[in-house]
């Protein structure tokens, strides 16, 4: 497995220079342009990246996420769920980053092939960070209204964690 | 809408943070966090600027129009406001595929470049159009065949299976993208109407 990923990219990239060459396109200005191109893309995402990165940050910092967790405590008890898995689903949409830290210290705690560790790796699988995504790629062509994008995406992301608590059940439950 | 979350976040940070007493946390919290930004900033630059350049060779060459014309069929359906040979198309294509193959820092790039090539005829710039909604539907809906970097997480924490999770990911994530392209596909409808 790790083998496939680690060969896709060398062979994506001279697949690509080699088809440019046989098209005679003049490959190393065709870089430059896109790297150029890439530069000014990275100077227009810099605040978006900035101000959602710190909004995220000083959120997970506060731990509201953790003093939330005492009321819903007794449902997951009764579903027999460990009530570990819910910063992770929460924070799913938001920020991919902590999710993945929350998965490692499940497998840390319970061990990967434990059911709570299938359950984080589905999670973590499932969706993508819809509220990072929108704002990176809305903000990087300075789209303010975003319309029904975002409600969409939550709606695909609840969907999503439904399905990898049922999924997860049905398989190693 | 991604301004209300914005100031969500930050409300709720800095206020419970101060009812709980964790005044010194918030404080460090807000002088260190946006050097984090520029971090991360720091961290995509030199990709982004490389698969910009590498795909800018792929786009002159044209194999990135055959590519979107590959997968033409499906995305004429996901996005009939387009016209066929769209540059956008390509680059969708290019981002799709990446995240399938769980590449996201090189998806990024392509996703980058394909609102930037949807914005470019967009009669109003300030507002989204119908076919960034759908390439963001799909987008966050996480479309991933192979999930390398849980994969590898759960090899180095001794999993004696560490694949097993790919068919239960894969049906998750088709759950979640059909869901959110199903909502997507009525509202448009709804809206002609």
């Amino acid at each position: 497995m790790n083998l496939i990923s680690k060969i896709v990219i060398p062979l994506f990239v001279l697949f690509i220079i080699f088809y440019g060459v046989k098209k005679r396109v003049n490959v190393y200005d065709s870089f430059l342009e896109g790297a150029k191109e890439g530069l000014l893309l990275v100077f227009h995402i810099t605040p978006t990246v900035i101000a959602m990165v710190f909004a995220v940050n000083i959120f997970l910092d506060s731990n509201f996420i953790d003093g939330m967790l005492g009321f819903l405590k007794p449902i997951f008890d009764f579903v027999n769920i460990p009530i570990d898995i819910l910063p992770m689903a929460l924070l799913r949409p938001i920020s991919g980053t902590a999710s993945l830290a929350i998965m490692n210290d499940i497998f840390i705690h319970f061990g990967p092939d434990s059911y709570i560790g299938r359950l984080a790796s589905t999670l973590q699988g499932c969706t993508d960070t819809t509220i990072y995504v929108l704002a990176l790629y809305f903000g990087s062509i300075k789209v303010t209204k975003t319309k029904y994008a975002l409600p969409v995406g939550l709606f695909a992301d609840l969907m999503g964690i439904l399905a990898a608590f049922i999924i997860t059940f049905i398989f190693f439950g | 809408m991604v301004n209300v979350i914005w100031v969500g976040l930050i409300l709720i940070a800095i206020i419970y943070s101060l009812l709980t007493g964790q005044v010194d946390t918030i404080n460090n919290g807000i002088l260190t966090h946006a050097t984090s930004g520029v971090n991360l900033i720091l961290e995509m630059m030199p990709l982004i600027v490389l698969w910009t350049g590498i795909m800018k060779i792929a786009e002159k060459s044209g194999l990135l129009q055959v590519f979107a014309k590959a997968l033409n069929p499906i995305l004429r359906r996901l996005f009939p406001s387009l016209p066929r040979n769209h540059k956008a198309l390509g680059y969708i294509a290019s981002n799709i595929g990446a995240n399938m193959l769980g590449l996201g820092s090189a998806a990024t790039p392509f996703g980058l470049k394909a609102m930037d090539e949807l914005q470019k005829d967009n009669p109003k710039k300030s507002e989204a159009t119908e076919a960034m909604i759908t390439f963001l539907v799909l987008n966050t809906g996480g479309v991933t065949l192979i999930p390398t970097t849980v994969i590898a997480l759960r090899i180095m924490h001794g999993s004696a299976n560490p694949t097993e999770i790919i068919i239960t990911s894969i049906l998750a994530t088709a759950v979640s993208s059909i869901s959110g392209l199903v909502l997507d596909y009525f509202i448009r409808r709804r809206k002609r109407k």
